[in-house]
């Protein structure tokens, strides 16, 4: 089904923050942080001289972090002879720029939360975010944008929908209630959100995004993705054009049941359509399942 | 020029007249012209490492466009990007790089992603692995054909300790040093050609730590150590000249060739044949 965009309700009607800031703040700051050794990893990844022990000292201090880079290194993709019990272990094994590379990927990505809120797909969910993530850093470079600017646009479109698991993670019976009511009655999944919550998950991951010191242009593209400012940024028309055409493939799931146009900053920029982008998009697909390795919960 | 200034590409025959060629970087080229007259051709192409001076030569290697040709090449996965060595190699052919795409080329291109310690049997050759130490996953392949054997480091740095003594974890990670290069003893043991990246000196490496390359002083004592037959010396430093090769070749050997060493070794150079 493909509608025009409709304005966001908070555009025409502010809603009540402090009626929203009362109760949703608290769920955010009960949200998983977008911790510290995230950050660590991106700053000593940043740095080519940046000290070994101190990339294997931030690993070793996050559990999740470690756990996922010992399960990757002893994954069969990786093939090795021998089973990896520490970070220093594949440090030895597999060398310090290997380990470095991994935790690049594997930091960022490690922000999702594992969370299966009942009657959320967080399957699909978490396929929904990686394909809008890949298509946003696909139509970056397509738009011409700088290589060192590209890891954001993939960072924002893995993110953008974060909002949602706020709410499937801390009501999910309501959360459960905005899904079905958006199914029902054929509106966006953010309207009924507005219906239920009086707040969308647009707001929600903002404050989330907040909470997280993200940098400004990617807490805008958590909020705006939405909505139609002309004056908006390249990155957040970039999520929101990602943002359809993951749906439009459906490739994952989350929630929302909408396929809007596509921002005319964009088909302009690429001087094609919808068919015509998806068309020059390659395999996204495999792409896909490459990286899901690197989210896959057991 | 007597060393020659190609990147890295060493063939192996094997006595039943298999062709085996370990890396691809620009001496690939001057090995095709060699390698057309036994059209069709039918080789083994084994990849250490996907960086760009050992596989820049793949596509200017001729018989990768000559139908009839059956090319085979193996490598490592890439676990970082999830790619395996086909979608790695055939990027160095889209168009921004290369006019002809891979899916365009003549020859029966076959790829496998090849996992550690696996063998394959080429002819009455067999060929496995070992992970090496450099700053991208790099395979020591080592090659055994009727009691004889060749051992092709890639490239790869000897393992050292990033704490300092006293730190928390030097002596686990020296426990685990250890434990690796008995592993890499035991795999590379008693081999009669040893070839061993060997970029820089004891002294250029101070300011090299890290980068994935070996020393003179450390292949010899690696060659020492797994009784190796013969030593060559390769990755020689771009800025080094032939003579300055020459040099360091006499310097080295007579700090370590004497009466008792059991092996020689020697400057590996452009077009150098060794037969075992």
């Amino acid at each position: 089904m493909v509608n025009h965009r409709h304005k966001r309700l908070s555009k025409t009607k502010e809603p009540d923050m402090d009626e929203i800031r009362k109760d949703l703040p608290a769920m955010v700051e009960k949200m998983p942080a977008f911790s510290q050794s995230v950050h660590r990893v991106i700053q000593l990844t940043s740095d080519i001289n940046s000290d070994p022990k101190a990339l294997v000292e931030v690993i070793q201090h996050d559990p999740i972090l470690m756990m996922r880079i010992l399960k990757l290194v002893n994954s069969p993709y990786f093939g090795l002879a021998q089973k990896i019990s520490s970070i220093n272990h594949a440090v030895v094994y597999i060398g310090i720029n290997t380990v470095k590379n991994l935790a690049l990927s594997t930091a960022v990505i490690g922000v999702l939360p594992s969370t299966n809120a009942a009657g959320f797909d967080m399957d699909g969910f978490l396929r929904h975010s990686l394909s809008t993530a890949i298509i946003t850093r696909i139509l970056a470079r397509k738009s011409g944008v700088q290589e060192r600017d590209i890891f954001d646009f993939f960072l924002s479109g893995l993110l953008h929908d974060f909002g949602k698991i706020v709410f499937a993670h801390f009501l999910p019976h309501e959360f459960k209630k905005a899904l079905t009511l958006a199914k029902d009655e054929g509106i966006h999944l953010y309207e009924a959100e507005q219906k239920i919550f009086t707040a969308d998950h647009t707001q929600i991951g903002s404050l989330l995004g907040e909470k997280w010191n993200l940098p400004l242009h990617l807490v805008a593209c958590l909020r705006e993705h939405h909505s139609h400012d002309q004056e908006g940024s390249l990155m957040i028309d970039a999520v929101s054009a990602a943002n359809q055409i993951s749906k439009e493939l459906k490739l994952g799931y989350s929630g929302e049941n909408i396929i809007e146009i596509l921002p005319t900053r964009i088909t302009d920029l690429l001087g094609a359509d919808m068919a015509a982008i998806i068309a020059s998009l390659g395999d996204i697909s495999a792409e896909m399942e490459k990286a899901m390795i690197f989210i896959k919960h057991d | 020029m007597r060393y020659g200034g190609n990147t890295t590409c060493i063939e192996v025959e094997t006595d039943d007249g298999q062709t085996i060629i370990l890396d691809a970087g620009t001496g690939i080229h001057p090995l095709a012209q060699s390698l057309l007259k036994k059209l069709p051709l039918s080789c083994s192409i084994f990849l250490t490492h996907t960086h760009w001076d050992h596989i820049q030569g793949l596509p200017f290697f001729i018989p990768i466009f000559i139908p009839l040709n059956n090319i085979r090449i193996y490598g490592a996965f890439d676990p970082v990007l999830q790619r395996d060595i086909r979608d790695v190699l055939s990027r160095q052919m889209e168009y921004c790089y290369f006019p002809i795409r891979e899916a365009e080329l003549k020859a029966d291109m076959q790829y496998s992603s090849l996992t550690e310690g696996q063998t394959l049997e080429i002819g009455s050759a067999k060929v496995t692995n070992i992970v090496m130490n450099h700053t991208v996953i790099n395979f020591g392949y080592r090659i055994e054909c009727n009691g004889k054997s060749v051992f092709f480091t890639g490239d790869n740095e000897a393992l050292y300790n990033i704490y300092q003594p006293g730190d928390d974890y030097y002596e686990e990670y020296e426990r685990l040093i250890v434990q690796k290069n008995t592993l890499l003893a035991d795999f590379i043991s008693g081999v009669d050609v040893l070839i061993a990246d060997s970029a820089y000196t004891e002294q250029e490496y101070q300011s090299k730590k890290g980068w994935g390359h070996g020393t003179y002083d450390k292949c010899i004592t690696m060659a020492k150590e797994v009784g190796a037959k013969a030593l060559y010396f390769t990755h020689h430093e771009p800025q080094r000249s032939d003579d300055e090769l020459d040099k360091m070749q006499d310097h080295l050997r007579k700090r370590f060739l004497n009466s008792t060493t059991a092996f020689s070794f020697c400057m590996a150079s452009e077009g150098l044949e060794i037969v075992v």
